[in-house]
Order: structure tokens, then C-alpha cells, then sequence
């Protein structure tokens, strides 16, 4: 118990697998395959397709944490006013759904937006208009909403559960009414929630390569496509560490907001 | 009553937006139509076929070990990790926890690629070792933070009596502290083995061609066409996991508060 050197196997493990890869991806993103050094893999981002890639992922992604974040709250709100079991609750709605496949759920939606898929089926049904966005980008925003949206839920609702109700009481005892109450005290109060779940959801929005090569057909390429690519096919790293570079740049930046709205810790997913 | 209701329809489209791809999914693997498009009539057969596809089990038998170890062994780290840094001096703690958060935040890829760039660059072979490496290293954070809040809350004068009633330092910790962080410890545990489970992008960039887990061997075969079997065995995890849950839920009160306690 009193034993610092306990901490010695994490502090190894994370020197070896956490700090030495981040620094090898910078080294080979400022290098060329000669190991000379060089800005040409990280400027490449400039270049118009990779450009392109980055400015789609950063429209997609934030798209989708707006709307994530818009379905989210008011769901926040109504998981922590029910009183009933929360924790069970809370895991069969969002854990429950990771015991299926990711890819597998994801690929589902393909056979519900298909023309002839469900969905489809069902408009026709009701006569209403064919929904046509599999292989476009609304599909790919639909994809990320899907998978991303618990990311959100959880650390909003995390800080609506710490909000103590006298505060909410007072507030109301001192003639606020509903509106005013939730602008000025549990708007205010869950704020690091909702910064915490906008980085939890903009980040694997951003790179995400799985979701837009499943639901966007293959011809939308965003970032992280472009990164695989070159890792797993033309298996140039130095290219893929720049521009993964260039990616951990908005990493960082959202992880500095986070940093300063949400000081405790208070915003966690667990 | 209306806001109620309004509420309790928010809810429910919530659930079958969440749920309509895992129906759909359960829906397929009665399908005796082979394409996903085509509703060809009621079959049990890919259930049957499936016990009998060695490529599907050997990848569930890879997915679940890697599971297991990776988050066993993640979890012993952690802890023991947790327990380290409630003696450390504040910045130590600090910057180890920064570094704890990194996996957390930082993007799948960026992560998937840099253990690659470390496993190439050591000339390790890529296969079922570095794989696992790289899931005990994204699965430790979970269980840190979901350690160190209960790590915190523990009242360090129970340890001390036990102490001074004459227990060792080592029956102390597993007769007084450990009980204290047990949920901690265990929904880490879950937390871990339900990622390491779920994960795709890690494992695509850390395995090698020799080795393949329920995800990557899914991922292979998206363009040729998912094998319904692989609905099939997805339907009977899923299954299992929610009656697994049902049951837990319905445990004895007594066990259920301890349970819940987290």
C-alpha cells in the first residue's frame, strides 16, 4: 500500500506503449524515407484531395456533434429525471448494443436505408417520398450520430446527476421559473458534461474510416480513409504519420477545452 | 401528463433508433436468402452452419481470448497502478493521469498507427502478441478511472485498525481495501473486456495477415458479402449478454444493492 514503486509496471507500460509510438509517428511525419528531415508530409495536407478529405471530415464531424448533441441533452435530462434503476437503465441502452458488432450494426444500415430496404418500405407504405442517402454524405452523418451518440449522453447526463437538487429548489423558491431555472442553473452546471461529450464524439467523428467506408459507398474519402491508405495499401507512413500530425492538432486543441471546462474530472464517461 | 408522455415517446424513439440496426441484424440471421437485400423466407440453418465454419469460431475464440487477457491483465495493472498513485506526490499523479487520458481522448487511428510504427520499428512479428499488447494498452485507462473515483472515497483508517489489530499489510489490503473497490475493479473489468470486444481499428492496424478476430474477418468480408452465419453468432452473443443481464438484475435484493453500489 505504501510502496511507490508499485506504479513502476503502468509507468513502463505506458512509457513503452503509449509516449514512444506518439513520438514515432511525429518522427516518421517529419521525415522522408530516407530519414532526412522534412515539412513535405504534414504541408500535404494542402494538397487539393487531402484538403478536400479534411475539410469533408471536419463538416461531417461537426454536423454530427451538433446533432448529437441536440438529441442528447433533452435524453440526458430524461434518464436523470426518471427514478428507477439508473445504472442498469443507463447500461442496457448504451453498453448493451457493444455486444454486437460494431461493424456488423453498422452495415445494418445499409439494409435499413437501401431503396428497397426497410425504411424505404415503410414510407411507401405511408406513402411518403423515398429516402435516398445511402453512399452520401448523410448517410456517413447518420452512421456517426448512430455509434457516437452514448459518448454524448453519458457525460451529460454524469453531470446532470451531480447538479444537487437544493440548488434547482432554491432557484425555483427564489421565483424562477422552469426556463429561467435551466438557463441560469443546470445549463451552467453542465457545462463540462456537455464539453466532455463534444470531444468524445468530434474526435472518432473526425477520423473515423469504418463508417464512411461502409455507409458511404467507396468513392467519399475523408481523412482517416486517407490515412489508412496509406498504412495498409500504398504503405507510405511517413505521408500517413503527417497527416495524422495534422489530425492531432485538433485532438489537442479539443483536449485543451476539455481541459479547461472541465477542471474535476466531473464530465468522465464512467 | 402530456410532458410525461412526451417524455416516454422521446425515450422510445431513442431505444428503436438504437435498436432498429440489432433487430434488423437478428432479422438477418433467419434469412434464407444469402443477400441482405432479399427476405427469403424463415431458416434455422446458418445457426447450424455456423458450429460448423472453423474460420467464424477460430476468429470467436481469438476475439474472446484477446478479450479476456487483455483485460485481466489490464485490469491487475491498473489497480495495482491506482493504489501506487494514491502515494505519489500530486504532480507525479498529475502527469500519470495526463498520460492515462491520452488512449482515452486521442483518435483509434492515431493510436492503431503508432503501436504499429512501435511494433515494425522493434521488428516483432504481427500476430496474436502484438494485438494483444495493444489491447491491454487501450483497455488500462478504463480501468483506472473507473478504479481511482472508488480508490478516493476509501477511508485509509479501516486499513490502519487492521493494521494495528495485528494483520499484515498484504492481508490488510485483501481483507479491508480490496472489498472496498471490488465494483470498481469489476466494471473496469467489464468496461475493458466489452471494448477490447468492440474494437476494429486497433486490431486492424496492429494484426498481422495470419491472425483474425470476429472484427477484421467481418471487415475482409464486407465487399465479397457478409456470411449469415456471422448474423447468427452475433445474435446468440447478444442474446446471452441481455439474459445475462436480465438475471443479474434479478438477483435478491441483498446482493442487488451490493451490486448496484458502484
Amino acid at each position: 500500500m505504501n510502496k511507490k514503486a508499485l506504479a513502476s509496471p503502468y509507468i513502463v507500460w505506458s512509457g513503452i506503449f503509449i509516449i514512444i509510438p506518439l513520438c514515432m509517428v511525429f518522427f516518421y511525419g517529419m521525415t522522408d524515407k530516407t530519414g532526412a528531415f522534412t515539412f513535405d508530409n504534414i504541408t500535404a495536407i494542402a494538397l487539393s484531395e487531402n484538403a478536400k478529405a479534411l475539410w469533408l471530415s471536419l463538416l461531417l464531424s461537426l454536423v454530427s456533434t451538433a446533432i448529437c448533441l441536440l438529441l442528447a441533452y433533452p435524453l440526458a435530462m430524461i434518464l436523470s429525471s426518471i427514478n428507477m434503476n439508473h445504472n442498469s437503465f443507463i447500461v442496457v441502452i448504451f453498453i448493451l448494443p457493444m455486444w454486437m458488432n460494431f461493424l456488423l450494426r453498422t452495415l445494418a444500415w445499409q439494409t435499413l436505408l437501401e431503396k428497397t430496404g426497410v425504411i424505404n418500405n415503410i414510407l411507401s407504405f405511408m406513402n411518403l417520398p423515398a429516402l435516398q442517402i445511402i453512399n452520401t454524405p448523410y448517410a456517413i452523418v447518420l452512421g456517426m450520430v448512430y455509434n457516437f451518440l452514448p459518448f454524448m449522453v453519458l457525460p451529460i447526463y454524469n453531470s446532470l446527476t451531480k447538479i444537487d437538487p437544493n440548488v434547482v429548489n432554491a432557484a425555483r423558491d427564489l421565483g424562477a421559473n422552469g426556463l429561467k431555472t435551466f438557463q441560469k442553473i443546470i445549463l451552467p452546471l453542465s457545462v463540462p458534461g456537455i464539453i466532455s461529450g463534444i470531444t468524445m464524439v468530434f474526435v472518432p467523428a473526425l477520423t473515423t474510416f469504418v463508417i464512411s467506408n461502409l455507409l458511404g459507398g467507396s468513392k467519399i474519402l475523408l481523412i482517416g480513409n486517407v490515412i489508412e491508405e496509406e498504412f495498409t495499401q500504398t504503405s507510405n507512413w511517413n505521408l500517413g504519420s503527417g497527416l495524422s500530425i495534422v489530425l492531432m492538432i485538433f485532438i489537442i486543441i479539443s483536449m485543451i477545452a476539455t481541459a479547461i471546462f472541465d477542471k474535476d474530472g466531473e464530465g468522465n464517461v464512467l | 401528463m402530456i410532458k410525461n408522455s412526451l417524455k416516454k415517446i422521446y425515450l422510445i424513439l431513442i431505444l428503436i433508433f438504437l435498436y432498429a440496426p440489432i433487430a434488423t441484424l437478428i432479422v438477418l440471421s433467419f434469412n434464407a436468402s444469402k443477400t441482405r437485400a432479399k427476405w427469403g423466407g424463415f431458416t434455422l440453418s446458418w445457426y447450424v452452419s455456423l458450429f460448423q465454419d472453423d474460420v467464424i469460431l477460430t476468429a470467436l475464440y481469438n476475439t474472446i481470448l484477446i478479450a479476456l487477457l487483455a483485460s485481466l491483465i489490464a485490469t491487475l495493472i491498473g489497480t495495482i497502478a491506482c493504489l501506487a498513485m494514491r502515494n505519489m506526490h500530486k504532480t507525479g499523479r498529475a502527469i500519470l493521469m495526463g498520460i492515462t487520458n491520452i488512449p482515452m481522448l486521442n483518435a483509434e487511428i492515431v493510436t492503431g498507427i503508432s503501436l504499429m510504427l512501435l511494433f515494425i520499428s522493434v521488428g516483432m512479428t504481427f500476430g496474436f502478441l502484438t494485438v494483444l499488447m495493444a489491447h491491454i494498452t487501450f483497455c488500462i485507462p478504463f480501468v483506472i478511472l473507473s478504479v481511482m473515483p472508488r480508490l478516493k472515497r476509501l477511508n485509509i483508517s479501516t486499513y490502519e485498525a487492521a493494521l494495528d489489530l495485528g494483520a499484515s499489510s498484504t492481508r490488510a489490503f485483501f481483507k479491508v481495501v480490496l472489498p472496498d473497490i471490488m465494483p470498481g475493479v469489476v466494471s473496469g473489468f467489464l468496461m475493458s473486456f466489452t471494448m477490447s470486444l468492440d474494437d476494429f481499428i486497433i486490431t486492424h492496424f496492429t494484426k498481422g495477415p495470419g491472425l483474425d478476430t470476429l472484427s477484421t474477418k467481418i471487415y475482409t468480408e464486407v465487399k465479397k458479402g457478409i456470411k449469415p452465419e456471422m448474423y447468427a453468432l452475433s445474435s446468440i452473443i447478444f442474446v446471452t449478454v441481455l439474459l445475462l443481464l436480465f438475471l443479474s438484475n434479478n438477483v435478491p435484493k441483498g446482493e442487488k444493492k451490493e451490486i448496484q453500489a458502484k
